[in-house]
């Protein structure tokens, strides 16, 4: 049974292993927990998620695995608004006027519509489908006839705090949070650190001195090395003007964190999609402007490329001498992506229009075709994605 | 013995079933969650209610594993060496003991703290696994294997700074302690403040909350300034009334420095309070 649940689990994209899955199965003998299902969804919880912001995808398949499971009639009439059980005191009267209803189409009829009702009130996305399911081999109808099933206004259930803790989905915003700050997104950027020594000897280089120390049969040999810093070189190419005006802040967030996290960065602004030449400043973007077979020739093959797009323009931006909209292009935007790809191997394009509007725009697929697959959204998962293709 | 929170420490039944869980099953566990909400004082609080003895590591950015493990005090040997002292022939005397190895030889079980494992490097946790997995260690100056007499209970904590391998993760049962809501945090403050005036706390923790509310705040205040501002409230004496928002003129709650620790967010809130006040 656990292991149904151990698989669903994994479906529903938790990613807990089988280490993890026999953790618990150990927890379980040691009586961690209590037979309760509250004590074994904290202790589930415990050992297979690892990641705060999975709880909530736990949340969801444990509600939708365990809730066979719970002794249906409490919760499901614990979690029916208040309004809903008022007109169910209505309804739970004397024989007499059950004798009336009866006569108005039947106790059940009654329930099912009631239920309905309550289906479309609630909208809740998985739990109404449940509640059908389980009712329609439960006497759902028999309920209503006995009193015991009627509980208006029950308070302190013993399984209703439980069900609410997962059925609350309280950790639904820690899920794949969208949120970037500065500080969020250096912590992504310093996936990319890599640290070398360069330059000027002056730290004191402990290991060395010692192993020149004994080999110097015991007269201090002492040995410098140079600091350590990061040694990543990036190139970012940013777009600038038109439909990025509506993700200003998030490139200048990440702008910012990239300017102090790498001691090697240069950026360049295009406009759409990148053609022979870019620029530096946005105020000279007409006076001054940097050959791109210069950027090729300067920077060398180690720079990691970054580009900053929405990649939504038209497709003749991309496939068609001539088809930029401010100047007239010789060759290709394309052409012209795929040299600089052909320079730096490593490369990414990050875009801040939320993934799932992606398939909308046919520039987006041309560009991500181009970028081999490596277009991320910017969020902080997708940036940390970008940076881990970028040191594979 | 059941961990079930402490005299001075509120845990919630999920943290208590974490704790347990690590204490019975020996393995690490790993605490994340907003800063203020007592990730360090778990540990501390966990070893007071077990009665264990405490090891604390707290993590820098420089830290290494090794520090954790031993350290080889190269250097004193080096010097002792060249004035001709007699404890350079044994090595032993230049092994250093870490934290870990603390907890190792403890004669009752103990509890290690390791705090804050975001700060150091990516490769930190993993220079950890066999240690935190197997317990022991090798020490290989004195050719000498360290092996734990009893397996610690381990707490580490995680601001989130940096993600953890995936392997380290697999190895330790995980915990991520929420911001508390009102009736919680209402236990937390008794357990601080046990004779504080039920209306003044009523009245503080309306206002707490609904500064935790403001939208944009760089920091939202956390239980441990809530713990600050209260003890501030208390010493300089000051009457519920002047917590209430509605009545008074002097909206902005006194001393709420200890609450809002930016100088923007001070500012935004100020700037808010303005406004509203005009609106009314």
């Amino acid at each position: 049974m656990l292991t149904e649940f151990f698989f669903k689990l994994r479906e529903g994209g938790v990613p807990a292993s089988l280490k993890e899955y026999l953790m618990l199965m150990e927890a379980m003998r040691a009586h961690v927990a209590s037979a309760s299902v509250d004590d074994f969804y904290h202790l589930a919880r415990v050992t297979l998620v690892k990641n705060e912001a999975h709880y909530d995808r736990f949340d969801r398949v444990f509600a939708a695995y365990f809730n066979g499971i719970e002794s249906l009639p409490d919760a499901l009439f614990t979690e029916i608004p208040a309004e809903w059980l008022k007109r169910m005191a209505e309804l739970n009267l004397s024989d007499e006027e059950k004798r009336q209803i009866e006569a108005l189409g039947g106790w059940e009829k009654l329930m099912e519509t009631l239920k309905k009702r309550l289906e479309e009130q609630r909208g809740r996305h998985q739990g109404g489908s449940k509640w059908i399911g389980t009712a329609g081999t439960s006497p759902f109808g028999a309920y209503g006839f006995n009193p015991e099933g009627v509980r208006i206004g029950q308070e302190g259930s013993r399984n209703r705090r439980a069900v609410k803790v997962w059925d609350r989905r309280e950790f639904r915003n820690l899920d794949d949070t969208v949120e970037l700050g500065t500080r969020n997104i250096k912590v992504a950027l310093k996936r990319l650190r890599r640290f070398a020594r360069e330059g000027a000897a002056e730290e004191l280089d402990m290991d060395d001195t010692i192993r020149s120390t004994a080999r110097n049969a015991g007269y201090l040999d002492i040995k410098m090395v140079p600091e350590r810093h990061n040694a990543v070189k990036v190139l970012l190419f940013l777009d600038i003007g038109g439909s990025m005006e509506d993700h200003v802040r998030v490139c200048e967030e990440l702008f910012s964190a990239a300017r102090t996290e790498f001691k090697h960065l240069e950026y360049f602004y295009f406009h759409n999609c990148v053609y022979e030449s870019v620029w530096k400043d946005s105020r000279r973007r007409n006076s001054e402007r940097t050959p791109l077979m210069d950027v090729l020739h300067k920077y060398g093959h180690d720079y990691k490329l970054v580009f900053v797009g929405d990649a939504t323009m038209s497709p003749y931006e991309i496939a068609y001498p001539g088809g930029s909209i401010e100047h007239h292009n010789e060759e290709a935007g394309a052409v012209w992506m795929q040299r600089l790809l052909q320079t730096y191997p490593k490369a990414a394009w990050l875009n801040p229009v939320p993934e799932e509007r992606w398939r909308y725009y046919e520039s987006i697929g041309m560009i991500g075709k181009l970028m081999e697959g490596r277009m991320f959204a910017l969020t902080l998962e997708g940036l940390e994605g970008a940076m881990r293709s970028l040191v594979r | 013995m059941k961990f079930t929170g402490t005299d001075s420490y509120v845990a919630t039944d999920d943290l208590k079933m974490a704790v347990n869980a690590a204490v019975t099953l020996e393995r690490p566990l790993l605490i994340k969650g907003e800063p203020g909400t007592g990730k360090t004082m778990l540990a501390i609080e966990v070893a007071k209610a077990l009665q264990r003895p405490l090891v604390q590591w707290h993590i820098k950015s420089t830290s290494k594993a090794q520090q954790g493990l031993y350290e080889y005090d190269a250097v004193s040997r080096l010097r002792d060496s060249q004035l001709g002292d007699d404890r350079v022939h044994d090595i032993r005397n230049y092994i250093v003991r870490g934290p870990l190895w603390e907890a190792f030889e403890s004669e009752s079980p103990a509890v290690v703290l390791i705090d804050e494992i975001d700060k150091a490097d990516i490769e930190f946790p993993n220079d950890l696994l066999r240690e935190l997995d197997r317990m022991e260690f090798y020490v290989y100056e004195t050719q000498q294997l360290v092996k734990a007499r009893h397996r610690p209970t381990i707490i580490i904590t995680s601001n989130n700074e940096k993600e953890l391998p995936d392997a380290f993760l697999r190895r330790c049962f995980f915990h991520y302690i929420r911001f508390p809501d009102k009736d919680t945090m209402q236990s937390i403050v008794d357990v601080h403040f046990p004779g504080l005036k039920r209306t003044l706390l009523r009245e503080a923790l309306e206002a707490f909350f609904e500064i935790r509310e403001v939208p944009g705040l760089k920091k939202k205040p956390s239980t441990s300034e809530l713990l600050d501002w209260l003890k501030l409230l208390v010493a300089e004496d000051i009457p519920p009334e002047a917590l209430r928002a509605e009545d008074s003129h002097k909206i902005i709650p006194p001393l709420h420095g200890a609450l809002l620790k930016n100088e923007q967010d001070v500012h935004l809130f100020e700037r808010l309070v303005f406004m509203s006040r005009r609106a009314r």
